[in-house]
């Protein structure tokens, strides 16, 4: 590159670098910049087709879930309510449910009686308002059913997108995942604006109005558990669950991540979840960890127990369990 | 103050003259960068499925970028290390250049992230007070301290030594050697913290292993100098600013070296996963040969291999001892390294999926012109640094315009 040391490169006097204005540098300079800002305007534009409502300065401000009072939370539920019967033609009755004393629930799916029918994921994707416009909306629901071969519990060889006329397939067996609810949660533990975190009772929850939509906690999960609204929700007005749990069922808003919560707006109140209720051959087993009468206590200390993915360390409150 | 001021408004009018060769690429940019703002306000209020991610595939090209990108700002690094603690004169030279680029880059990597978040409007959460942060046990929060402080880190000394040039004073040293020395260990950090993000999560085994840090910091001392090596023959060809070959071929050594330990940390890798293949080599299988059909991932990678093999030929063989044969290894290098480290890493963390589904990513349309946009932007910084900084390294821009300028060495102060 000798030949370019010729390239001058003494530096320019300062006349030369530093043009002063004159009228006709500024007239150009003005043009240059109108043309600059309406690029600007351009570029920006689909902007103004947000939704109404959809940013506000009430909900820029909006506190963590934690740091509410009582007060505001009412206020703010009141707003939800209105936003919901604005958006959705439905107000739902939105309460806030807290966890009870004494209480950790517990999960235990019975593998030899589950046939795969995938009742479970349907009822879920109804009970917790998510969209059911087409067929690939299935793949919000928080449970994933697995067909497996026989011979080992293998989730290479398994696949959530079998398809027969008829289910239990020959051969197969199958094994539905969803949230563990795990008491070393990875998931809660990555989230850099603890918008998720463990409930009392041992949900693990998110703050819809907190979450930043980073996916992180999608990555950390070691169980494909949980979900990310990439759109916002289309449900039809007679479709919608008015049930609605602040930190479970709520319709979300598009960018938020979500996940199974036990139905902590039913099981609260005392009541089964919805994948359990809608269960045909009574594979699932729900209750209080704490209760030592309890069925699931029962299938933990009689039954013989699979830990899914134990080796990560997770300590899940979900159990699968084998009758023979 | 008022000086201050009044270097502000130069550097602000400086911005805007130049041949017609810095306004067409100056419009060029913009108008890229004016696209991927307009490519993103589409995904702003359509959601992000504008683009290919879905919920087993949740982090795509952003995310690629930004992984990548990260490294690049860090190996300015590899600059400052000679210049300050070797003490070679003529790294001394370019050693601002490296740590403008080093403030471009990172930006880029924070509007990567930002153009990631499903809800950027609430982007102030994760800033204390208005947010609640979750420190220390979140990598990704140590991730935003460790970004944010390598950028002031560099504004701090960028602006400080161009600064006291153009007052043609000597810049006193304890007001910037300390950030100097305290910028070495934090460009490390912020590519460790950034491998951390992946090594961290217990449940992907393709990221969980000790081995992507080195990786990480080895393969981004091969692209960031080549980058470097890259645009200082365009700063000496087009602007009034000669630097020499010596700190091009000093960069060659540090990135020969740096691409050694990079493929041989690959092979290491490849023996442990094929060797005895387990389940947890499947992302591996995956990525290098296709798995239960799928092989979206295979001309990618192998593509990559055989761009980094071509660099570290080229660059251990005498042909990269000339300008051509380097560019042609630098050029291979940098390329090879983006599409290994950016995509090759990212996706194959989610394919299969922990529950051993395949379900494979493409960026959409969409997607793609937002990352252009960035890529133009981050350009568009550098261009602008690079511009506005020449007339005060070598002399003809300074306070005191009367004074003889010193265009002999022209670096003397830096």
């Amino acid at each position: 590159m000798s030949d370019d040391s010729h390239h001058d490169v003494s530096p320019k006097t300062i006349e030369q670098v530093y043009k002063p204005l004159t009228r006709r540098t500024f007239l150009k300079g003005a043009a240059a910049s109108m043309v600059g800002m309406a690029g600007l305007m351009a570029a920006l534009k689909p902007l103004l087709e947000l939704e109404k409502g959809e940013i506000t300065l009430e909900g820029l401000l909006r506190k963590h879930y934690r740091e509410l009072g009582p007060e505001e939370l009412r206020k703010i539920i009141g707003l939800i309510s209105e936003k919901t019967e604005r958006e959705y033609g439905v107000r739902p009755n939105l309460h806030d449910r807290k966890p009870s004393e004494g209480v950790e629930f517990g999960y235990a799916l019975n593998l030899s009686r589950c046939v795969g029918c995938r009742k479970c994921a349907h009822a879920c994707l109804k009970e917790n308002n998510q969209s059911r416009d087409d067929a690939s909306d299935i793949e919000m629901s928080y449970i994933r059913v697995l067909e497996m071969n026989q011979g080992a519990i293998n989730l290479e060889t398994s696949t959530a997108y079998y398809n027969p006329t008829a289910v239990p397939q020959k051969d197969k067996y199958y094994m539905p995942v969803q949230c563990h609810q795990c008491r070393q949660s990875p998931c809660t533990k990555v989230c850099p604006v603890q918008a998720t975190w463990q409930e009392k009772d041992g949900v693990v929850v998110v703050d819809y109005d907190w979450c930043i939509g980073c996916r992180y906690c999608m990555a950390a999960c070691p169980y494909d558990a949980r979900r990310f609204n990439y759109k916002k929700p289309t449900i039809p007005k007679q479709a919608i669950n008015p049930n609605q749990g602040y930190l479970s069922n709520r319709i979300r808003p598009k960018g938020v991540v979500e996940k199974c919560t036990f139905c902590l707006h039913r099981t609260r109140d005392g009541k089964y979840p919805a994948c359990l209720e809608v269960c045909p051959t009574g594979a699932r087993v729900f209750g209080n960890l704490l209760d030592p009468d309890s069925e699931i206590n029962y299938v933990l200390n009689n039954k013989r127990v699979y830990i899914l993915k134990e080796d990560v360390g997770t300590l899940p409150r979900f159990y699968y369990f084998f009758d023979k | 103050m008022k000086d201050y001021i009044t270097f502000l408004f130069r550097v602000w009018r400086l911005s805007f003259q130049g041949g017609w060769r810095f306004y067409s690429w100056m419009t060029v940019l913009t108008v890229l960068s004016l696209i991927g703002l307009r490519a993103w306000a589409v995904q702003v209020v359509d959601g992000l499925q504008t683009t290919g991610l879905t919920n087993q595939v949740s982090w795509g090209a952003y995310i690629a970028n930004f992984t990548f990108l990260v490294g690049v700002a860090a190996a300015a690094v590899m600059l400052v290390i000679p210049a300050y603690i070797y003490k070679k004169e003529h790294m001394h030279e370019v050693v601002l250049f490296g740590e403008m680029m080093a403030i471009a880059v990172i930006v880029m990597c924070l509007l990567f992230v930002t153009v990631d978040l499903g809800h950027p409007d609430r982007f102030h959460h994760m800033i204390p007070p208005f947010g609640v942060f979750n420190f220390p046990g979140s990598i990704l929060s140590w991730d935003v301290i460790v970004l944010n402080g390598y950028l002031l880190l560099n504004l701090h000394i960028v602006g400080y030594l161009l600064y006291c040039r153009y007052r043609r004073q000597a810049p006193t040293k304890r007001f910037y050697i300390p950030f100097v020395f305290l910028s070495i260990a934090w460009a490390v950090s912020i590519h460790t913290v950034t491998a951390f993000l992946y090594v961290g999560l217990a449940g992907r085994t393709y990221w969980h292993h000790p081995l992507v840090p080195s990786r990480f910091l080895a393969s981004a001392f091969v692209a960031g100098p080549a980058l470097m090596i890259l645009t200082f023959q365009v700063i000496r060809r087009v602007t009034r600013f000669w630097i020499g070959d010596e700190p091009i071929f000093t960069l060659r050594m540090i990135m020969t070296v740096a691409m050694v330990i990079n493929m041989f940390l690959l092979g290491c890798e490849l023996f442990t996963e094929f060797y005895y293949p387990t389940q947890h080599a499947a992302a591996a299988q995956y990525l290098y040969f296709g798995l239960h059909g799928h092989s979206g991932l295979v001309p990618w990678i192998w593509t990559a291999i055989g761009l980094n093999t071509l660099g570290l030929g080229l660059l251990v063989a005498p042909v990269s001892r000339r300008i051509f044969g380097l560019n042609i290894a630098c050029v291979a290098s940098f390329i090879g390294i983006w599409t290994e480290k950016g995509m090759g890493l990212i996706i194959p963390g989610f394919v299969p999926t922990p529950l051993g589904q395949v379900v494979e990513y493409l960026p959409s349309l969409n997607e793609t012109l937002v990352c252009l946009g960035i890529w133009a932007f981050g350009a568009l910084l550098y261009s602008w640094m690079v511009h506005v900084a020449i007339p005060i390294m070598n002399g003809s821009l300074s306070a005191h315009p009367n004074f003889s300028p010193n265009p002999a060495n022209p670096s003397e102060t830096l």
